[in-house]
């Protein structure tokens, strides 16, 4: 009889131990939860939203979606630090690299000889193969005026290796530059490009001004 | 995919102008540049309603309708949703390092998604025991289709194997929050076949485990897994777990090797065999053995810094430049050569390794000491002896895959009705 007691004691008191252990625990997720609904509040509110968000607008649907969106980041290169080591083109958990070379036409000279088509030896100024820096041939050359050419990139060919980047940026404008293309890219926790960069370029920006193409300004939005 | 046309505004100031823009004669216009969207913010909000959907799912399954075939099916769809459709990324186990990021202070965010599928099935776990793990997680799922022949592991392999998980998850913790590497990720051995893509040698590693998963069920959940440390942790603690027997236990012995993971213990009835004061002092002598090894333990992770910091990016560019080496200097030519190119300054780049080996010190200490503690635990739990009277699944170990049911005449006669 006595023993039958102390055996529930003891039953209660594990009970016990296990209902305040399990209470403290889920009070320490929840805690967990609302700091980060409350960090993301004020990431959304820092930036244009501001005026939506905390002037006691009734637009729920607006402020739910800029909440959740707010925090959402993806990974993109910052080409003013890319030295175009071209471990973009190999790096990446896709077959074919979610970086992609991406053209500025506003930023570009059209020129005849553009260092980012031409290998530097070329010494014919035509788009034979043996000419050409890309090594899969995914940028086209066409005439516009003399002496005046444009240049577009067949993103489907590009492998984002980023040599016709870097002889743009040593001789030319700089308008080829190296971007993640986020209709390919699937934004991996750890982006293994980023893991390996040497110039430190990889960074996580914000989901709605997902790519930096401007010079100086922060990002593009969409 | 919404792709968007942008049409930048025309010659921003920019540093490398060599050549001006040319003024076209022959009304040329500039094309745009195509700027295609990320995967839109809905998706994520999908993917925390269908875990929490899964999860709820499973609880009712495996507590409620006591069903292998619904648990399986739920497994079945998990495989595809999270694995084959989601690309194995966002999941649970990973998001242990963004936490750990995010809650170290550093810059790294945290979203919500990646916040829920931390929290969602810790919370599940406190109720119901390890839900997630026996039908949401792709990366279970995957394995537990292989089960075909389990054989048992003898108890000391188990225990001695199941520390391993412990050690990854300090190492993760420690490496994440010091802003080194997300290991997990780098280390998943399933994302290789849900995206048919990736590194050679993790995917041989994720079909090895598949292959010994054959036999040793579920090798991954048991000896690897950190975030099953976590579950393992919090399902102790449950409210409601899954019982072998749907009424009462009548000790036919029937489900004792029901189980592939070896997580049902069998009765013991604890005879008085020893004296009081015996048991106490074996107890004693165990609470100073869990000291000697939570501090043996912090001691040995402080040294750890020397192995682990050159695992952080500033900490291995800082070594390069100090070596001086010319084998080094050829090997990391293209870190140097960024470096040199990047302008950044010899001296804060020090500094800057120089805090992050402090944290590794610290963090090696607090790392060493949990894996010393949990060690001890470990022996301690062994060493006693706690009496039960039924064929029971250990709440910790038991992945609730609900296996054994069917193994319980009571649940037969359950089921004629």
């Amino acid at each position: 009889m006595n023993e039958l007691k102390t055996r529930d004691a003891v039953q209660s008191r594990r009970e016990f131990l296990r209902s305040f252990l399990r209470g403290a625990l889920l009070v320490g997720l929840a805690g967990l939860g609302v700091r980060t609904l409350l960090g993301r509040r004020c990431q959304a509110a820092s930036g244009s939203e501001r005026m939506k968000l905390c002037k006691g607008c009734p637009d729920v649907a607006f402020c739910s979606s800029a909440v959740l969106s707010a925090g959402r980041k993806v990974w993109q290169l910052d080409p003013s630090k890319c030295t175009q080591c071209g471990r973009c083109a190999t790096h990446c958990v896709l077959q074919s690299s979610a970086v992609k070379c991406v053209h500025r036409p506003a930023q570009c000279g059209y020129c005849r000889l553009c260092f980012g088509f031409f290998q530097p030896g070329a010494t014919i100024l035509n788009s034979a193969a043996e000419n050409q820096i890309c090594p899969t041939g995914a940028i086209r050359r066409k005439f516009v005026e003399e002496p005046y050419y444009e240049y577009t990139i067949d993103e489907s060919l590009c492998i984002g290796c980023g040599r016709c980047v870097k002889g743009c940026s040593a001789f030319g404008n700089g308008s080829l530059v190296l971007q993640v293309r986020h209709d390919r890219c699937v934004n991996c926790n750890e982006c293994s490009i980023a893991r390996d960069c040497p110039s430190d370029a990889f960074r996580q920006v914000s989901a709605t001004t997902p790519y930096l193409l401007k010079p100086g300004a922060e990002s593009v939005a969409l | 995919m919404l792709i968007l046309y942008v049409l930048m505004p025309v010659l921003t100031a920019f540093a490398e102008n060599r050549f001006p823009q040319p003024q076209f004669e022959s009304g040329y216009s500039l094309p745009g540049i195509s700027v295609p969207a990320p995967r839109v913010a809905s998706w994520e909000l999908l993917d925390v309603l269908v875990l929490g959907g899964a999860l709820s799912l499973a609880a009712w399954l495996i507590l409620k309708k006591r069903s292998r075939r619904g648990v399986f099916l739920l497994t079945v769809f998990s495989l595809l949703y999270f694995g084959f459709w989601r690309k194995g990324c966002v999941c649970s186990i990973g998001s242990i390092q963004n936490v750990a990021a995010w809650l170290s202070g550093s810059e790294a965010v945290l979203p919500l998604s990646v916040a829920a599928f931390f929290i969602l099935p810790l919370v599940f776990a406190l109720f119901f025991g390890r839900v997630f793990c026996a039908a949401v997680c792709p990366l279970g799922a995957i394995q537990d289709m292989m089960i075909l022949f389990p054989v048992r592991l003898p108890r000391p392999v188990s225990l001695a194997l199941g520390m391993i998980p412990v050690v990854y998850l300090g190492l993760a913790v420690l490496l994440a929050a010091t802003g080194s590497a997300f290991i997990i990720c780098r280390h998943d051995p399933f994302v290789p076949i849900f995206r048919l893509s990736g590194e050679l040698s993790i995917l041989l590693a994720g079909v090895v485990l598949l292959l010994v998963g054959i036999f040793v069920a579920r090798p991954f959940c048991r000896f690897l897994c950190p975030y099953g440390v976590l579950l393992n942790w919090a399902s102790r603690l449950s409210k409601w777990h899954a019982t072998i027997t749907p009424d009462e236990c009548v000790q036919c012995r029937l489900c004792e090797r029901a189980c592939p993971f070896d997580a049902i213990r069998v009765p013991v009835i604890s005879p008085v065999s020893e004296a009081r004061e015996i048991g106490v002092r074996r107890m004693q002598w165990l609470l100073l053995l869990l000291v000697l090894l939570t501090g043996l333990g912090m001691g040995a992770g402080f040294r750890l810094e020397g192995v682990l910091a050159p695992l952080n990016a500033k900490v291995k560019l800082d070594q390069i430049l100090r070596s001086n080496h010319p084998a080094v200097e050829k090997q990391y030519a293209v870190e140097l050569e960024a470096f040199r190119t990047g302008g950044r300054d010899p001296h804060i780049l020090r500094a800057e390794a120089d805090a992050v080996r402090r944290q590794f010190r610290v963090g090696g200490a607090c790392l060493g000491g949990l894996i010393g503690f949990v060690f001890g635990l470990s022996i301690l739990g062994v060493s006693i002896r706690r009496s039960r009277e039924t064929y029971e699944p250990d709440r910790g170990e038991c992945l609730s895959c609900a296996r054994c049911y069917r193994f319980c005449p009571k649940e037969q006669k359950r089921l004629k009705r």
